[in-house]
């Protein structure tokens, strides 16, 4: 099997949306979740949410944050190059039901994660309200594409050059505090921005669906590495996950986790730029 | 009783060279360096020939021992390797991986009085001189027609694959991960279980007619029920025990806490052990805590030891005696300089800044014996005491993954979660059979390939009786 990459967009700085074949991936895809990728002999196996898929076309879609070594080699990779390994689809696919209404936040690359599922909650009937936010205007992705699966759209940027001034987790406050009727918060995004919105959502009694992202090997259940503490108990993100309960979800256990490997990070992404 | 008798019956066993362990203790090279033509041949003349041979009824494979023993003793080594791979696929590995001397050699007549024959030692003589040759694939039968489908490329599932694709049968190995060969590619370490070896076996098993691909996670990518509707005739379920079993003590989910599968996957098949020259990190602090007492805590903890770790230490809640690891490995440890702390449990692992720092261990007896036969342990009442450590690995076995018992519809489990078979490997479902760790607790190479040996067998007699 040959994954060749056959469409490659710059989202933003850094951002990179690349459409790769894997038809047999394409045809079981479902929204929520996610694939392994090695791109090389020498490379790490890391999970990377699937944005979109095609069973017609028989591609994945993905979007990637470029922060390390493998994420920026992805990066750099052009149309008609193929990686050596891709595995999928992994996890368990989102819950989509008929909830009423449902707000739906993607932090900067999050917003690339949350898309499929805000698509499918649309469509299975659920009137969907979309708060996205990036740093600045520039590092905003998909608006157009969130725009056109939602019922309401609000965007957020930390320095305030494009919509509202601030966090998503302030949209968030206002609508919860406005009693509008809110039945499910599904939050994509930094660990830090998934915990913030647990905190706001807790009070008000709303469930809320996090999707982890923890450092992994295999992602198929047999190593452990992914693990995280949801309501006091060891699960695997890979196979119990990648989504959970907000609320039972023991983040700063997750940040901690997720920092395990810095420096070697560090030694990787140097050789790499060196 | 002839004098070459009586001399053969003292004789001692030809020992195998092994590198030294100051120089073993820093590198990832084999260990056992095997024996030299003039070795194995002078150790094959020590079989005793007996009229009735004990050793064979010791080998799961079914190995014609006193053919290739006698053949070794005779110089016609390509006699010996064709002998070996009439029955067994796998030789390179087995010769390097079967606790023998609780098989074949714990048998062997010549044990009574001095060491019995490195029969182990031989057949990996054999089969690395024929590796070094090239190995030749014999003329397939003509082929069946039937698609098999072996779910899993671990030991077991290469045995099926090879047993029935030299049967004539069109076999479709579907394999997880990114390179085939299950825990002999990501469990077992590159110094006791060379990977261009496990690559070479593979190969062979190829060769016979088997398709393996990669990258195919049954369980998601298809499910066994939508295999069969794929034209798949029979399906053999080997997907071993992928599952890390942990202790659930308070503090486990600290930095520098792992589970034994992903320090081995990280280091074995990731090849952490070369980074940065290989993506994949690994971190080995300084006091190093190999929490198990098995072959794969052994492994783990050699191999944390070559990573660099100043001092590794086993803790085992029982006593030597009790140590499921096999003898060998053991004494390689030992010589390594690996600690063994024994008659210890963990209670709880104490951290700092979310990276685990101490260990607190509770002293243990033991008592009458439990339901795995061996002594009870029992903690000692305020026995209590605390040691430093940087990295734990938790070595205390694995559970069956579950991904295809939970996806296949019909497939009965037991409490453990793995699947039931009857003595044919054969599951509730019919046409689908299922062997090594996720069927069973034995938990060996040896044991998969035994039963993988059996359910191919009963799948081709299954499959040839249908038309």
């Amino acid at each position: 099997m040959v994954y060749r990459i056959i469409t490659k967009k710059e989202l933003a700085s850094s951002v990179k949306l690349l459409e790769i074949q894997a038809p047999l991936v394409a045809k079981k895809a479902k929204p929520g979740q996610f694939i392994v990728v090695r791109i090389d002999e020498y490379g790490e196996r890391i999970p990377i949410t699937i944005t979109d898929w095609s069973p017609v076309k028989g591609t994945v879609t993905i979007v990637i944050l470029e922060v390390g070594k493998t994420t920026k080699q992805l990066g750099s990779l052009s149309v008609g190059d193929h990686i050596l390994n891709l595995i999928g689809p992994l996890g368990n696919p989102m819950e989509v039901g008929n909830y009423g209404t449902i707000v739906c936040i993607g932090g900067g690359v999050g917003v690339a994660l949350i898309y499929p599922e805000a698509k499918a909650l649309k469509e299975a009937g659920n009137r969907v309200i979309s708060i996205i936010g990036a740093r600045n205007k520039e590092l905003l992705i998909l608006e157009n594409e969130i725009r056109n699966i939602s019922d309401e759209l609000h965007i957020t940027t930390d320095d305030g050059s494009k919509g509202h001034r601030g966090f998503v987790s302030d949209v968030l406050k206002k609508l919860l505090e406005e009693q509008r009727h809110i039945n499910r918060v599904i939050a994509i995004g930094p660990v830090i921005m998934m915990k913030v919105i647990a905190e706001l959502t807790r009070p008000y009694g709303v469930k809320t669906v996090v999707s982890l992202n923890p450092i992994m090997v295999d992602g198929t259940g047999m190593c452990g590495s992914c693990r995280v503490i949801v309501g006091g108990k060891t699960m695997f993100a890979c196979v119990d996950g990648p989504e959970f309960d907000a609320h039972e979800v023991d983040f700063d256990n997750l940040l901690g986790r997720n920092q395990r490997y810095i420096e070697k990070e560090a030694v990787s992404l140097k050789k790499y730029e060196g | 009783m002839s004098d070459k008798k009586v001399v053969r019956q003292q004789s001692k066993r030809i020992p195998m060279q092994k590198q030294l362990p100051e120089e073993r203790a820093h590198n990832f090279s084999e260990v056992a360096l095997g024996y030299s033509p003039d070795e194995a041949t002078a150790e094959a003349s020590r079989c005793l020939k007996c009229p009735k041979p004990r050793c064979v009824d010791g080998c799961p494979v079914e190995l014609d021992i006193p053919a290739f023993i006698k053949c070794i003793g005779e110089g016609n080594f390509d006699g010996a390797i064709r002998i070996i791979k009439d029955q067994n696929n796998l030789p390179a590995i087995c010769g390097r991986v079967c606790p023998q001397e609780t098989q074949c050699e714990a048998l062997c007549v010549l044990g009574k009085k001095t060491d019995p024959l490195a029969i182990g030692a031989l057949e990996r003589f054999a089969a690395d001189y024929e590796l070094k040759k090239g190995v030749k694939v014999r003329r397939k039968r003509k082929s069946t027609g039937m698609k098999i489908a072996v779910i899993g490329s671990g030991p077991a599932g290469l045995t099926v694959a090879g047993d029935l694709a030299k049967l004539g049968h069109e076999v479709t190995v579907f394999e997880a991960l990114h390179k085939p060969g299950g825990v002999l590619i990501y469990g077992i370490p590159e110094f006791r279980l060379p990977k261009k070896i496990v690559e070479s076996e593979v190969n062979y098993v190829r060769r016979l007619g088997a398709e393996i691909r990669t990258d195919t996670v049954i369980g998601k990518l298809f499910t066994v029920n939508e295999l069969f509707k794929e034209a798949y005739k029979a399906i053999f379920i080997g997907t071993g025990a992928g599952s890390p079993y942990f202790l659930n003590l308070p503090g486990e989910n600290l930095n520098g806490i792992y589970s034994a599968n992903e320090f081995l996957t990280r280091c074995n098949l990731m090849k952490a052990y070369l980074f940065p020259e290989y993506d994949t990190p690994i971190d080995v602090g300084r006091k190093v805590v190999v929490i198990g007492g098995g072959n794969v805590a052994m492994d783990s903890a050699r191999v944390a030891l070559r990573l660099g770790a100043e001092e590794v230490s086993i803790v085992y809640r029982r006593s030597e005696q009790e140590l499921p690891a096999r003898a060998e490995e053991v004494k390689n440890a030992k010589e390594e300089g690996i600690r063994f702390q024994l008659l210890t449990n963990p209670i709880r692992l104490i951290g700092e800044s979310g990276w685990v720092k101490k260990m607190e261990c509770i002293k243990m007896e033991l008592g009458p014996p439990d339901e795995s036969g061996r002594r009870r342990p029992i903690p000692i009442k305020d026995s209590n005491f605390t040691i430093d450590v940087d990295t734990v690995v938790v070595a205390i076995g694995q559970g069956p993954n579950p991904l295809i018992t939970q996806t296949t519809q019909g497939l009965k489990t037991d409490e453990t979660g793995r699947i039931v078979v009857d003595e044919n490997g054969r599951t509730s479902i019919e046409g689908v059979w299922a062997g090594g760790d996720i069927a069973s607790e034995e938990a060996t190479v040896i044991n998969a390939m035994g039963v993988g040996k059996k359910a191919a067998r009963n799948i081709h007699n299954f499959l040839m009786k249908k038309t």
